[in-house]
């Protein structure tokens, strides 16, 4: 197992420097110029190319990612062109908001989806199951920044009970924290809720017909013990990869949440610098994204071995 | 009975536990005395104000630096941090004194050997200040409090150009600070403002913090635009960028927030008629939308082809496809803007009235062989994205051939930097905005100089332009200046750099218990208080 660990992990290397190359790449053929957006309207050719060389972006491209990478190696990501703060000081103020919302909304998901998945399966055919794969439907089919006007319109603009915007620091009081992080988590869960739920369904309702549960519903087991001890134990593995990769998807896709709440999370940042062509953030935020893609993919893996024993490796 | 009881007691333990936990739908933050909370019109992101032109930057300069002088609501240049000027019989030596009781947020007094630096820091980087610059000899500080400047030729420029309003604003800062190259951004952000800047309360991107500066003395005239008594009338401001419009205003409609900058105009009906939000507007002047041409290559390389689209654009288009609502635009002819200290109609009989017989004529006097046009169109910025569609109208109705190509505005302002042909990515013409402030004379006007190499992007080239700027900056009397304003329309005439658009304005979203709003030019939030 841990040699297994150790392969894995070393694995992560040529990945992300793969990813280094492209995301460096891209940038730099992406339209857009830094040094321009900087100086502003007024600036002229000078100002510009001042600004430029001070960038070290006239540099050969080459000499650039050389530049940056053994940088990187020693845990200095750079500094942001713009806000002229060290980009992991900018990330670490970002990270906050990011996880609090992913964590609530993976949450607040495996709670709803789980057991309407299996409700849904065990009742296969009966109109709760028709009532939850139709929400299902719904679920997939409204954007999230629907769902979130709706939210806000509702509870925060006719009833006043939740704020419409905005993040409270949790060393600032779990009360406000929590309060801010309700409705774009319930917006937020609604499409994963659909999706988790679907395929939890599925993998039940395969499960529910094998042998070993028409056996143990011989041996005279109760429906709840059949359901929970041998049922949807044993779909598990397919749910709990769905769930991590639905939590990866998550953290690298709340953009949307966290503009429409104004949440100060990765999501917003990595907007405002693909806007600004700030590319040592951009940089960062991606290589973080893909690291923790790594990372959440090898924590499936070794969950399969705690939820299904015949995995080993 | 029993059910009610139960229900009672669910009740009593959830707002038990909502009260423990501190929820409440305003939050628990610890709150300075009044903090005003506003939403800017972009995040701020280079605290510099003479680094970049950037009007976030410049209005986060009013927020902490103080001015020499400035310009009063009715574009009058008064003293701000002066006390008292005295210029020479043979107007060639300007002295001023500082007034009194003028203090960094660090509690030094604030010298003349400061404002020295500043001034110098400021007139090698803005081009305005840099035309100042080129008629001083010396400047000076004489003493703790004067500054002197020896001219080599008279001048009017020297005060005009102190209470600049706009981008580059002539801030002053510490000495120390002040030392720092134009080239390189400074890293600590002193002034003599209203505000202090709260850097550690500062989160990029987030929020933006500035508290009321205890040791500021104000003038004792009452406020007016610019100039008079700067009064911070609450104990913080906080700038909360918040990117979605919609929930901004959102915000506002809830109470959570006391000021959106510059609300965009298909959000207006939102407000309208809201008894708990007012709509004020601190720009009276407004904005000029502007068509601007790359002079280096075919077709606008020929002045006669640029003089076409004077004949066959008219602004009335633009305005109504852009800002559609009549309350909130004005077809303004006059160049250095309607409403501004230098409005005048010279030489503009016939010009922006979509005269296409006149203009297909010029067009086939200077040769033009259909030779696509491209025309560089801004997708993302909402109050642009309307306007480069009516000018390919325009174009192709008096027989040009346009290739306007979509762009986000970051591409699109790297794009412009580039001299190259067309084909290698150059460019012919892209359509932008500037703020009245910006434009108000023929020195200030950053599209007007026509100094070829280091003019701005589009690169106009013309002797006779340049000479009248020049006049301008040595005339000493406003008779002398409006003279010289309306020669300029007649030489842009001949030699067009860019095309104006029309003048409109954006209102600014407050709750209605803000009041004192001032009509400025940029968002400045002294005398404003929340009751």
């Amino acid at each position: 197992m841990f040699s297994y660990l150790l392969r894995r992990l070393l694995a992560t290397i040529p990945v992300m420097l793969l990813v280094a190359v492209f995301v460096f790449m891209l940038l730099r053929l992406t339209p857009g110029d830094p040094a321009a957006i900087i100086a502003g309207d007024y600036a002229n050719d000078a100002q510009i190319a001042e600004i430029r060389s001070k960038l070290g972006l006239d540099k050969p491209l080459p000499v650039q990612f050389m530049v940056w990478l053994g940088n990187m190696f020693q845990g200095d990501f750079g500094e942001s062109f713009f806000y002229k703060k060290q980009v992991g000081e900018l990330i670490a103020a970002r990270l906050e908001p990011t996880l609090s919302l992913s964590l609530l909304t993976i949450i607040l998901t495996v709670c709803i989806a789980v057991p309407l998945g299996t409700l849904a399966a065990y009742r296969q055919g009966s109109w709760l199951d028709r009532g939850i794969m139709g929400f299902s439907v719904l679920g997939f089919s409204l954007p999230v920044f629907v769902i979130g006007y709706i939210l806000i319109y509702v509870f925060s603009i006719q009833l006043g009970w939740l704020p419409v915007q905005g993040y409270q620091r949790i060393s600032d009081g779990v009360g406000g924290w929590l309060l801010r992080l309700i409705l774009p988590s319930v917006a937020l869960s609604v499409i994963f809720v659909a999706f988790i739920a679907r395929m939890t369904r599925t993998s039940v309702l395969e499960v529910l017909g094998e042998d070993y549960i028409r056996t143990a519903r011989a041996k005279g087991q109760t429906e709840s013990k059949v359901l929970m001890h041998h049922a949807v134990r044993n779909a598990a593995v397919p749910i709990v990869t769905v769930i991590g990769l639905s939590f990866a998807i998550l953290i690298g896709g709340v953009v949307v949440t966290e503009s429409v709440f104004n949440l100060p999370g990765l999501g917003l940042l990595t907007v405002e610098a693909v806007l600004a062509r700030d590319f040592p953030t951009i940089q960062a935020v991606i290589l973080l994204f893909s690291f923790i893609y790594v990372l959440i993919n090898l924590a499936i893996d070794v969950s399969y071995t705690l939820l299904d024993p015949r995995i080993r490796y | 009975m029993f059910k009610t009881a139960r229900r009672g007691l669910i009740k009593g333990a959830v707002a038990a536990m909502v009260m423990g936990l501190g929820l409440s739908a305003t939050g628990t933050y610890a709150q300075a005395e009044t903090t005003l909370k506003i939403v800017p019109h972009s995040d701020l992101k280079i605290l510099d104000p003479i680094w970049t032109t950037a009007y976030i930057s410049r209005n986060h300069g009013y927020m902490i630096y103080d001015t020499l002088f400035a310009l009063d609501e009715s574009g009058n240049i008064q003293p701000q941090m002066v006390d008292t000027v005295t210029t020479s019989d043979d107007g060639l030596t300007i002295t001023m004194t500082l007034r009194d009781g003028l203090a960094w947020h660090d509690g030094a007094p604030v010298t003349a050997a400061d404002c020295v630096a500043s001034i110098k820091r400021w007139g090698s980087k803005d081009a305005m200040g840099q035309k100042m610059m080129s008629f001083v000899d010396s400047l000076e500080a004489t003493d703790e409090k004067t500054i002197t400047f020896k001219l080599n030729a008279q001048t009017g420029l020297v005060t005009l150009a102190l209470a600049k309003p706009s981008s580059n604003v002539p801030f002053m800062m510490p000495e120390r600070i002040a030392n720092t190259p134009s080239s390189e951004q400074i890293s600590e952000f002193i002034g003599s403002g209203p505000f202090v800047f709260n850097q550690e309360a500062w989160e990029p991107g987030t929020k933006i913090v500035y508290d009321k500066f205890e040791g500021y003395v104000p003038r004792s005239e009452p406020a007016s635009g610019l100039a008079g008594g700067k009064v911070a009338k609450v104990d913080r401001v906080e700038w909360l960028p918040i990117r979605d419009q919609q929930q901004a205003v959102n915000a506002l409609k809830a109470g959570e927030l006391d000021y959106i900058e510059g609300l965009p105009h298909d959000l207006l009906p939102l407000v309208e008629g809201d008894e708990n939000i007012k709509l004020v507007d601190f720009n009276p002047a407004g904005n000029q939308f502007t068509f601007r041409f790359n002079v280096l290559h075919p077709p606008f390389d020929n002045p006669k082809m640029r003089q076409a689209l004077l004949y066959a654009l008219n602004q009335e288009d633009f305005l109504q496809a852009q800002i559609g609502n009549a309350d909130y635009y004005k077809a303004c002819k006059a160049m250095f803007g309607c409403g501004m200290p230098f409005e005048t109609d010279a030489h503009m009989d016939g010009l922006l009235e979509s005269n296409f017989d006149k203009a297909r004529e010029l067009i086939k006097e200077a040769g033009y062989d259909g030779t696509p046009i491209l025309l560089m169109h801004s997708t993302d910025l909402a109050v642009l994205t309307n306007l480069a569609p009516v000018a390919k109208d325009l174009m192709e109705a008096v027989g040009l051939n346009v290739d306007m190509q979509s762009m986000d505005w970051q591409t699109l302002v790297a794009r412009r930097a580039k001299k190259e042909a067309i084909a290698d990515g150059g460019w012919n013409a892209f359509i932008t905005s500037w703020t009245a402030g910006d434009l108000f004379n023929p020195v200030a006007m950053a599209f007007l100089n026509s100094s070829c190499e280091t003019a701005l992007f589009g690169w106009p080239c013309d002797e006779k332009i340049e000479g009248l700027r020049d006049a301008f900056a040595r005339a000493t009397t406003k008779e002398e200046q409006l003279k010289i304003v309306e020669d300029v329309q007649g030489a842009w005439f001949e030699y067009p750099t860019h095309i104006h658009l029309g003048q409109w304005n954006q209102a600014t979203a407050t709750r209605s218990n803000i009041d004192g709003v001032l009509p400025t030019g940029a968002a400045v939030f002294w005398n404003i208080s929340k009751n």
